[in-house]
């Protein structure tokens, strides 16, 4: 795939030039998980599966409808059941549909030492060039939602591709196509914006006061954007972050540092130089020699 | 090896080759470490097979150097023991850097600058080897939490940087006061060499009527 020309790059992992982006007027896209809707009937994970051709290891029974319990190299969506009480006690069962955010400034892509190993598309999609995976593990330190998994077999990262191939030629993603109670929507972003709005306004009516859109800032919003019923607290939704942010360190680690590093090792290279040009060798000199022969030969007649 | 007479054993053959043990590793961590700092230097990861390559053999060679830079420490500490003439040579530093250490306080085995390269290495190294564990995502990704990563591949990259300029003060310092490398290369120093530089050391050797490296008990 990777062979293909894309020119619709807006980001590039490890890029310090503007990768090409000439093929830019493409809408924003977005995929849409009205979690309101979501039955847990695992479709999505299925068709991710069949589509991407994953077999992930058979795993075993842990107590939990999640299956399999986590992502992985070759789990990239996986649905996180949660039994929550409301304040009135009423049971609630959350089924949250996990997997890889699309983030409009993406912590994996800042984080990556690779050049082109991240990429993102002009429509949004963030989408990992494996063939130029080094297997470091930076991404999983980028990524405020704990989405990328390392494979042990080949070291490389991976995660969903909002079916990246299937966009391209103007397919939905698989997910959505499986998806069996239009739970998952996928379109233009502001079309799904637009249409979470609605979906809201029903939610609120039928006494979910709090519902709403999880399309979070921090990250610059998303291209995989939930519909809540309990917006106000997204972590009781298996943890989903309340406000997700590329972490400071990270933040530190690739913006600030990295050319202050580099200055600073350029700065002592040129401070030896000049040092050289100025002070020169020091080099031994003939008293010195005499003097050291005078120690070592104190009884012979000074030379 | 053709060595002239009267010459003073500055490094032992055992401490020669373990310095460019450590040397060799130092140079291939910087390369390949540059290389996943930042995006201009990635072109070094092709030193070393590419990048997954790069990955795979940077902290097998911060294990060598572990071992190899503790080496170093148990044949030098003592001589890089701080002492208060320490403090009178630095405050006389300005005339050293100007080639007229005559007037600055004799120095024995090791200098001040000496001395700080030394323990500057022996807290950098077991930082820059802890904090490489935590990121080394192949086998010790699961012991540790996705934020305590972020946090050891800050440190890696401050204390890398740190090394590395403690690295360039040392090769340039070596290569500005002449006689130095040949001391860590053939291992010894002329009697001029010693009086100019290290005064203090070559009184004690001569006083003991030691070849050197260290005075005769």
């Amino acid at each position: 795939m990777a062979d293909l020309q894309s020119q619709d790059y807006i980001r590039r992992s490890a890029t310090t030039m503007t990768p090409p982006s000439i093929r830019d007027h493409e809408q924003e896209v977005a995929k849409l998980i009205d979690v309101s809707r979501c039955i847990g009937c695992k479709a999505c994970q299925s068709a991710c599966m069949e589509w991407n051709n994953l077999r992930p290891e058979m795993g075993y029974f842990e107590g939990s409808y999640d299956n399999p319990l986590d992502l992985g190299p070759s789990a990239w969506t996986v649905m996180r059941f949660t039994e929550w009480e409301d304040e009135k006690g009423n049971l609630e069962w959350l089924i949250r549909k996990d997997g890889c955010m699309h983030c409009e400034d993406p912590g994996c892509l800042k984080a990556c030492p690779s050049p082109g190993a991240i990429v993102q598309y002009a429509n949004g999609i963030v989408d990992f060039i494996s063939e130029n995976c080094i297997g470091c593990g930076y991404c999983v330190k980028g990524c405020p939602f704990d989405i990328p998994r390392i494979s042990p077999v080949d070291h490389k990262s991976y995660k969903c591709t909002l079916c990246s191939d299937r966009v391209d030629v103007g397919l939905e993603p698989a997910c959505v196509k499986a998806c069996p109670t239009g739970a998952i929507m996928f379109g233009s972003k502001t079309d799904m914006t637009t249409w979470a709005g609605e979906r809201i306004e029903d939610l609120k009516e039928r006494g979910f006061a709090n519902a709403g859109l999880y399309d979070p800032q921090g990250v610059g919003g998303t291209h995989v954007m939930y519909v809540l019923h309990h917006a106000d607290k997204p972590s009781i939704y298996a943890g989903l972050p309340d406000k997700p942010h590329i972490s400071v360190f990270v933040t530190l680690w690739k913006g600030l540092y990295k050319p202050l590093a580099l200055a600073g090792i350029a700065a002592t290279v040129l401070a030896g130089f000049f040092h050289w040009v100025v002070a020169g060798p020091n080099e031994v000199q003939p008293e010195d020699d005499v003097a050291a022969q005078n120690l070592l030969h104190p009884t012979d007649e000074p030379r | 090896m053709t060595r002239p007479r009267e010459t003073l054993t500055r490094n032992t053959t055992a401490a020669r080759i373990n310095h460019w043990i450590t040397g060799g590793c130092f140079v291939l961590l910087l390369l390949s470490g540059l290389s996943m700092f930042h995006p201009l230097l990635f072109f070094l990861s092709e030193l070393f097979g590419g990048g997954q390559w790069t990955r795979a053999i940077h902290p097998w060679i911060g294990i060598v150097l572990l071992v190899s830079y503790a080496g170093l420490i148990v044949q030098f500490w003592r001589d890089n023991f701080p002492s208060w003439d320490d403090l009178k040579w630095l405050l006389a530093i300005r005339r050293v850097l100007v080639n007229e250490e005559e007037g600055v306080p004799e120095v024995a085995r090791f200098n001040a600058g000496q001395k700080f390269v030394f323990w500057s290495m022996a807290l950098l190294v077991p930082v820059l080897f802890a904090s490489g564990i935590v990121i080394w995502d192949v086998y010790f990704s699961p012991y540790t939490t996705i934020e305590q990563q972020r946090i050891a591949v800050l440190i890696h990259g401050l204390a890398a940087t740190a090394a590395i300029i403690v690295w360039i003060t040392h090769v340039y310092a070596a290569i500005w006061v002449r006689g130095s490398v040949r001391a860590m290369t053939q291992g010894y120093v002329t009697p001029g060499w010693a009086w100019r530089h290290h005064r203090k050391w070559l009184r004690r050797l001569v006083a003991t009527g030691s070849p050197g490296p260290r005075p005769r008990a």
